[in-house]
């Protein structure tokens, strides 16, 4: 497997799926998908979780404050969300919006 | 780890390609219809496709791609594209673009496709023409603009060969000219019609070196802005590829029909009998039929490949070539070099490699309905044919 590769982004800047992309809940396979032409990628756990966040409307910010909201017991999420949305920016998956 | 003789539970099937019609404008010598398509049933009707929709769905697909023969020739395209939409489906049109409008990509993109694969013979209108019969190329050219404008990712697909490899640059410049941000240059698999024109259209090995070193000097040139895919053609490797990443684990194919295969070539295979939808659902086909769990695992496997530490990577290779070219299914397919029909790969290699055609290569023979009858009688019965 090739190293994953992190693009940081700004995190006050809207995230949205990068065009050709889809992301669902796919019950066969029990877990969040993201296709794409000819292609997909499970995205398992809280990676599903984050993606699901990835909506157009709000920031990295945003969804490390409505996953802390969401998982009140949850430890200090922000490293692992920037881990993931990095990975996924430098795959192509999310595309920050500037303003 | 499986114990050797054992048929695995198979997982559930990711990609559905639905061969809605085997009707098609153009003839190419190269086509991987079945060579006796003329002689199948009748196409199964829009209901028909919908419930092949909804039971692949249901089985866990989530690629769908509708290619054919060229599936713009059904005027029901807009309905199974829907219904894919709504049933999460991420749908791949693969086409000629012979007949796709600006009043159809609207209707499409509408109802919800997400993708269209677009074929390209070659960049120069003769070699085009010859190769596919019929003139096109500027039709192309209109239907990449299409893509285009209905904001589509520009994918172009060119099957190589003998006759136009060695156009390789001009491919590529034209296919940077329209936009393209993919591009397969796929070597032309031997099967079906290919199979026939096999000796005609395999190229030598210093075509495909002159190709590969083109296709690389273009990628740096070009850099990120497209990519391109160069599938060399497996006569030339020394492994077998890992056919349909293995029998009955990830593709499933249902044809014009309603016969449903685990590749689109198998129905050439004897001694399988392939259900219909029509009389089957696709839930017992995937899982349950003889024919899809025949070459599940490596029970079926001979020598080389039964105690072969590579046959969990390349699961002995291709049952089908290994049918056409040693008369058995489960032998090694014999592009491997372990194969003890290798030879019959070599040679075919070594008779390309003469700078011109030897004077028994027979003539090339077009994908058409007349020529799809004399081929029939060569063939076994198809399955499933009332």
């Amino acid at each position: 497997m090739a190293q994953p590769n992190r693009v940081p982004f700004d995190h006050d800047a809207v995230l949205a799926l990068a065009k050709y992309y889809r992301f669902q809940w796919e019950p066969v396979q029990d877990c969040h998908v993201l296709l794409y032409p000819e292609g997909q990628v499970q995205l398992r756990g809280g990676a599903g979780e984050i993606m699901k966040r990835v909506d157009g409307a709000r920031s990295l910010n945003a969804i490390v404050a409505d996953l802390q909201a969401t998982f009140p017991d949850a430890p200090d999420l922000r490293a692992d969300v920037v881990d993931f949305l990095e990975v996924a920016h430098g795959n192509g998956w999310i595309r920050p919006q500037t303003v | 780890m499986e114990m050797a003789g054992s048929v695995p539970k198979p997982s559930n099937p990711m990609w559905l390609l639905a061969e809605i019609t085997y009707k098609c404008p153009l003839h190419c010598v190269f086509c991987y219809n079945p060579i006796d398509y003329t002689r199948y049933g009748p196409e199964l009707d829009t209901d028909g496709w919908l419930k092949v929709l909804r039971e692949g769905r249901e089985l866990g697909c989530t690629q769908l791609g509708f290619s054919g023969g060229e599936p713009l020739m059904r005027d029901d395209l807009e309905i199974l594209i829907a219904e894919a939409r709504r049933l999460g489906y991420y749908s791949n049109l693969i086409t000629s673009g012979i007949g796709l409008t600006e009043k159809r990509i609207a209707a499409f993109k509408e109802a919800g496709l997400d993708h269209i694969q677009l074929s390209f013979q070659d960049s120069t209108r003769e070699m085009n023409d010859w190769l596919s019969s019929t003139k096109t190329f500027e039709l192309k050219k209109r239907v990449a603009e299409l893509i285009q404008k209905y904001d589509y990712p520009m994918v172009l697909n060119c099957v190589l060969h003998r006759h136009n490899i060695d156009h390789v640059e001009q491919i590529l410049e034209m296919a940077e000219q329209l936009g393209a941000e993919y591009v397969e240059l796929a070597n032309t698999q031997y099967y079906a019609w290919a199979f026939e024109n096999k000796e005609q259209l395999l190229p030598s090995r210093d075509q495909l070196q002159r190709a590969e070193a083109v296709t690389n000097r273009f990628r740096e040139r070009v850099g990120a802005a497209m990519k391109v895919y160069f599938v060399v053609p497996d006569y030339h490797a020394d492994r077998p590829k890992a056919c349909m990443n293995g029998w009955g684990s990830l593709f499933i194919t249902v044809t014009s029909d309603g016969v449903v295969l685990p590749c689109h070539e198998a129905r050439m295979l004897p001694g399988l009998t392939f259900p219909n939808v029509r009389e089957h659902d696709m839930r017992w086909i995937w899982y349950d039929s003889p024919a899809f769990n025949a070459y599940r695992g490596d029970a079926w496997m001979q020598e080389p490949c039964r105690t072969c530490p590579e046959k969990e990577k390349d699961f002995g290779g291709c049952r089908c070539q290994a049918f056409m070219l040693t008369g058995d299914a489960t032998n090694a397919d014999p592009v491997c070099e372990l194969s003890p029909f290798h030879h019959v790969v070599t040679a075919a290699v070594e008779k390309a490699d003469r700078p011109t055609l030897a004077p028994d290569v027979k003539p090339i023979v077009f994908r058409d309905d007349r020529n799809s009858r004399l081929l029939s009688a060569k063939t076994k019965d198809p399955a499933g044919v009332a």
